[in-house]
């Protein structure tokens, strides 16, 4: 029953977002070695407390958000838009 | 037992007679009822059959905790089975029966069972299913199903209805500060506290009325803590109960609306289903009595002692006339006098040999005596006792009730939904709540508080530390110790019958004796989870309220330890039964999900159209003439599209608008075949890979201008696409400037296609220049006008294989589209044809769907290597060259043809080859259609190695699911004009 407070819509249920997955990985660049794209995408952190983590306000403003919870307690400790320009209107806004 | 109900005694109404049925005979009682205490004042003892041996049952207790009496309420559609009768408020006109009894529950011939007690112990369900011999006559699974449909309906509890449920149900939500589960004293003073500190406060009731225990006090006026309550503010909900707790203060409510109405308004919901967000929770949940493990310890006639209270004070009911008391604790005594004073002759057995207790004498108090067997089978006749301290110095008491208190269990079972585990209390015989970090405080008996002003003082250090926790206050404050009672408890759990082997009812509800629990140890189930599921105990309907800790005394007994050592088991939501009804809410039939439907869909069926369910839309299937079926039909649109001409809503493709500087960079990444060139004006055909280089969809993107496109997608996916294209532009592409929109419901689409398709439109848009071959050549795209004037863009695109294009206009306009073309689709003999007929089209030309690409298959695998550019890099690029994506053994897509061109086959079939019919064969069939333009059945699939090794050799479809073989032979998946002559025409 986790609610997330969409920097762009307030704060919302889950139900409206759809959850993406690591918010930490750089994925490597297209023309990169199979190796380095087998890293981005199959190894993950198992992570016992606050994680970064994406999530698509897919049925609200279709804004990606990097959301840091908590694996634990579901505690959500922050939320940014991922497009840092996005980032900083937020800011700008406060 | 004989009951009475008594003049001067309960806060039922006596001016409201309500009539009701049980076992299809009339009875009558007053509103305030509850089924319960309505069958006792008719003097109605067994209500029910036991689960396993079914042993007559009466009704135990007088709440939720209820594990005997479970009726079934109601019949057809509106039978609702395993209803607690304790919690059942009565209206006129209920009708209820017993369970698990044939014909009835005086007379079950299958009470058979108690004299087969050996068949039915515990893990009699886990041998047969093992295949461990239960009877020495048969063995393992076979007996089982033999066996199974007699067990299932000897063993069972109430049956539902098969029938579709008329009731509506709801979702509901609401936020508070704080929600206090419990109306009693300390739920009370805590809503009262917080409501006075201006706290939005919300106090939920499982019962119909407010006051918790103090229901059963003779003086208890309840309407006046009511209006208090109210006066304050604080929103009360009734009938209402907390069922669990999650994550972030959540608390799962279940309000019964109707379910105490005869004749409930059709308008309001049967039952609520609330999820509430508060930012504290209190738990004033209170605690419930156990009972005593001994011989026949479930005759009818049995009752916890603080049921009785309730019977006599709350409903007028006298529930025995010479009552024997067991107790090891305080609290019977005030119930024992009261009980005395109503007229019964009263006995005391109290297991303790040392305390002081006050009383006015009016009862007989025997000091250090247990009970230990019951003497009587429907009703009780006399009850066995003995010294405590000397089993051997026993007699026998006459009596025609037996009310026990083997002590009191603090309801802990909400706080243990949060992974909070419950310590154990040795001075109180008892689970306590540990303390959590989350806003959760446990307040009043359930945390094992006995006395009235203890439980009202630790209501209001519940609301203060409640203020404390939200930064409201900063106030000392202190929860009264456990206990309260003069003298200390003492254990008892078991009294054990020297005689012979005892039917000792740990869990009444699932037959569960105190010789199962021992038969567990001796075959090794010690831990507390195996020994609930090998024995099923705690695992019924009440979840073990009262039985399960005398299930962990005695396991604790058996390995020397301690019960905190051998634990406890973990509760779960729900706190109390949640009908399926209420979690699916309004969710049902029609409205289980959306439903979306194209601009045109009127249109669709005014013509004729039997519509198909894919995805969330509603697509035209196909268009039966008279007496056609679907295959004549669809069969009959697909040939007069290769004839001359149909038209096909393709409405429900998803439709993305691309636009900005870096469009064309955009889509070079994102798909495998090569957008760095396509000229304003065109469209291409393109294939998405995912980062692990498997195919996530396929579609065309048209340049409309330098910097704008229009992609469209499969249906299936559009809405997969969609995020996809914003994830990467948000998250990993920040820096290229495109912006993406869904317009899937802005454009209707429609694809015409046939070799007389450029006559129909050249009839139909304003300038029919714009289309020629020239000005118009395959994958060329226009932005231009229908006649009236209507906007649209049409692309040269075939998926049928034919000369073909897609037309979209503005939603709106979608029925004058459809018109106009319709019009001039019939002066060619044309069609309109569905998802059938398209379906057909495109397995002859070999054209790759959802079917094919179901997220296994690689660019490579669906025989697209082409698409697959070598000049740059794109999503997928790297992975898709991964070894496992590159084996020769890989599933290749091919065409398949029957050996006997007269046979059919299915999707699904298994191919395998022709020695060698087993497992998942050598490949798979995906799509299968009959071909009109080949005559006979064809499929698409893949087959392990493709085309160049299978070609000229007999492969045999398996078929398991409709018990059938055919051979087969492997052909290129492009089954009529390979080389597209048709569509460059
Ligand atoms: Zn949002």
């Amino acid at each position: 029953m986790i609610r997330i407070n969409c920097p762009y819509c307030g704060e919302r249920d889950h139900s409206e977002f759809s959850y993406g997955g690591d918010a930490t990985i750089n994925y490597p660049s297209l023309d990169a070695s199979e190796k380095e794209w087998t890293e981005a995408i199959f190894f993950r952190k198992n992570i016992k407390g606050f994680q970064f983590e994406t999530w698509h306000h897919s049925n609200g403003c279709r804004m990606w958000l990097v959301v840091e919870r908590s694996t634990v307690t579901h505690e959500i400790k922050s939320v940014k838009p991922c497009h840092p320009d996005l980032q900083k209107v937020v800011e700008n806004n406060k | 037992m004989r009951t009475r109900r008594l003049d001067n005694y309960g806060k039922i109404n006596r001016n409201i007679i309500l009539s009701f049925r049980w076992d299809k005979k009339n009875y009558k009682g007053f509103e305030g009822d509850t089924l319960a205490s309505a069958l006792l004042a008719n003097n109605i003892g067994i209500v029910g059959r036991s689960f396993k041996y079914h042993r007559p049952r009466g009704i135990f207790s007088s709440g939720v905790e209820e594990s005997g009496a479970l009726v079934t309420i109601g019949s057809k559609d509106r039978k609702d089975p395993n209803v607690r009768a304790t919690t059942q408020e009565l209206y006129n006109g209920l009708e209820a029966s017993g369970q698990n009894a044939f014909p009835n529950v005086n007379f079950d011939l299958a009470g058979i069972n108690n004299y087969l007690g050996r068949f039915f112990a515990a893990g009699f369900y886990y041998k047969t299913f093992m295949g461990i011999p239960p009877f020495e006559w048969g063995r393992g699974t076979a007996i089982w199903m033999f066996f199974e449909k007699f067990i299932r309906k000897a063993a069972g509890m109430g049956s539902a209805s098969e029938l579709p449920d008329p009731d509506t149900y709801e979702h509901a939500h609401d936020f508070c500060d704080l929600i206090v589960v419990g109306s009693g004293p300390a739920g009370v003073a805590a809503a009262i506290e917080a409501a006075e500190k201006k706290l939005d406060v919300i106090l939920v009731e499982q019962d119909s009325l407010v006051g918790g225990d103090q229901l059963a006090e003779n003086n208890f006026d309840n309407s006046q803590i009511k209006n208090q309550l109210e006066n304050l503010g604080i929103k009360i909900m009734t009938r209402t109960t907390a069922f669990g707790l999650y994550d972030n203060c959540v608390v799962g409510l279940l309000e019964r609306v109707t379910d105490h109405i005869s004749a409930p308004n059709v308008n309001i919901p049967r039952q609520r289903f609330w999820t509430i967000r508060a930012k504290h929770i209190i738990v004033g949940a209170g605690a419930i009595e156990r009972h005593i493990a001994f011989n026949n310890n479930d005759i009818p006639g049995v009752m916890t002692v603080n049921a009785s209270k309730h019977y006599l004070n709350r409903y007028g009911v006298l529930t025995g006339k010479r009552i024997a008391i067991a107790t090891n604790n305080d609290s019977v005594y005030e119930t024992a006098q009261q009980l005395s004073e109503a007229g019964a002759n009263v006995t005391v057995l109290d297991s303790r040999t040392n305390f002081e207790i006050e009383t006015n004498k009016s009862f007989e108090i025997r000091k250090g005596y247990v009970p230990y067997n019951i003497n009587g089978s429907k009703k009780i006749h006399s009850l066995d006792v003995s010294k405590s301290e000397d089993m051997n110095k026993s007699e026998t008491i006459n009596c025609d009730q037996v009310l026990l208190s083997g002590g009191w269990s603090p309801a802990v079972h909400l706080l243990s939904h949060r992974g909070v585990k419950p310590k154990w209390d040795y001075n109180n015989a008892c689970f306590l709540p540990s303390d959590t970090k989350e806003n959760i405080t446990m307040v009043g008996s359930s945390r094992g508080l006995w006395n009235k002003n203890d439980c009202i003082a630790s209501g209001i250090a519940g609301t203060t530390d409640a203020l404390n926790r939200l930064g409201i206050s900063k106030t000392n404050y202190f929860f009264p110790k456990p206990g309260g009672w003069k003298n200390p408890i003492q254990p008892l759990y078991e009294v054990k019958y020297k005689k012979s082997r005892s039917k000792s009812f740990v869990d009444y509800q699932h037959d569960v004796t105190t010789d199962d629990v021992r038969l567990a140890h001796r075959e090794g189930f010690n831990s507390v989870e195996h020994l609930k599921r090998y024995t099923t105990l705690g695992m019924a309907n009440d979840q073990g309220k009262m039985g399960n800790i005398i299930g962990l005394s005695l396991m604790a007994e058996l390995l020397n330890k301690e019960i905190p050592e051998v634990g406890t088991t973990v509760f779960r939501p729900p706190y109390t039964p949640v009908s399926i009804g209420a979690l699916s809410g309004r969710n049902v039939g029609k409205h289980f999900r959306p439903l979306r439907v194209t601009p045109m869909h009127q249109w669709n069926i005014d013509h004729g159209a039997k519509m198909i369910e894919v995805g969330l839309y509603q697509r035209p299937w196909y268009y039966p003439k008279e007496n056609e079926t679907l295959s004549d039909s669809y069969i009959r649109e697909a040939s007069t599209v290769r004839k001359t001409v149909g038209i096909c809503d393709i409405t429900s493709l998803g439709k993305i608008a691309i636009q900005g500087p870096d469009s064309t960079e955009f889509l070079n990444r994102i798909y495998s075949n090569g957008f760095s060139k396509l000229q304003v004006g065109k469209a291409r055909y393109g294939i998405m890979l995912r980062d692990d280089g498997i195919v996530m969809d396929d579609g065309t993107s048209w340049r409309l201008a330098e910097n704008e496109y229009f992609m469209t997608t499969s249906t299936g996916e559009a809405a997969k696409v969609m995020s996809w294209l914003e994830e990467l532009l948000q998250t990993r592409w920040t820096d290229l400037n495109v912006n993406v929109t869904s317009v899937s419901e802005q454009w209707a689409g429609v694809s015409v296609a046939g070799p007389k398709s450029r006559e129909v439109l050249n009839n139909c848009v304003d300038d029919s220049l714009v289309i020629t071959n020239n000005n118009l050549p395959f994958m060329g795209v226009t932005s231009t006008f229908l006649k009236g004037n209507i906007p649209c863009r049409i692309a040269r695109i075939s998926f049928s294989g034919e000369l073909a294009f897609e037309v979209y206009v503005k939603s709106d306009f979608a029925n004058t589209m459809m018109d106009l073309l319709w019009e001039n689709t019939k002066k060619y003999d044309g069609c309109l044809y569905g998802l059938e007929a398209l379906g057909a089209l495109r397995v002859e030309k070999g054209h790759v769907t959802a079917a094919e690409l179901d997220g296994r298959v690689t660019i490579d695998d669906a025989g697209l290597s082409k698409m697959a550019s070598t000049k740059k890099s794109y999503i997928g690029s790297a992975m898709r060259k991964r070894g496992v994506l590159k084996n020769n053994d890989r599933e290749i897509l091919v065409g398949f043809f029957p050996t006997n061109l007269k046979e059919t086959f299915n999707a699904g079939t298994i191919v395998c080859e022709k020695n060698n019919i087993k497992g998942q064969g050598i490949g798979r069939i995906t799509s299968v259609t009959y071909s009109p333009e080949l005559g006979h059945w064809i499929g698409l699939g893949f087959v392990k190695g493709g085309l160049d090794k299978w070609k000229d050799t007999n492969l045999v479809g398996a078929d398991p699911v409709r018990n059938k073989q055919m051979n087969l032979k492997v052909v290129s998946p492009h089954m009529i004009d390979p080389k597209g002559e048709r569509m460059y025409a």
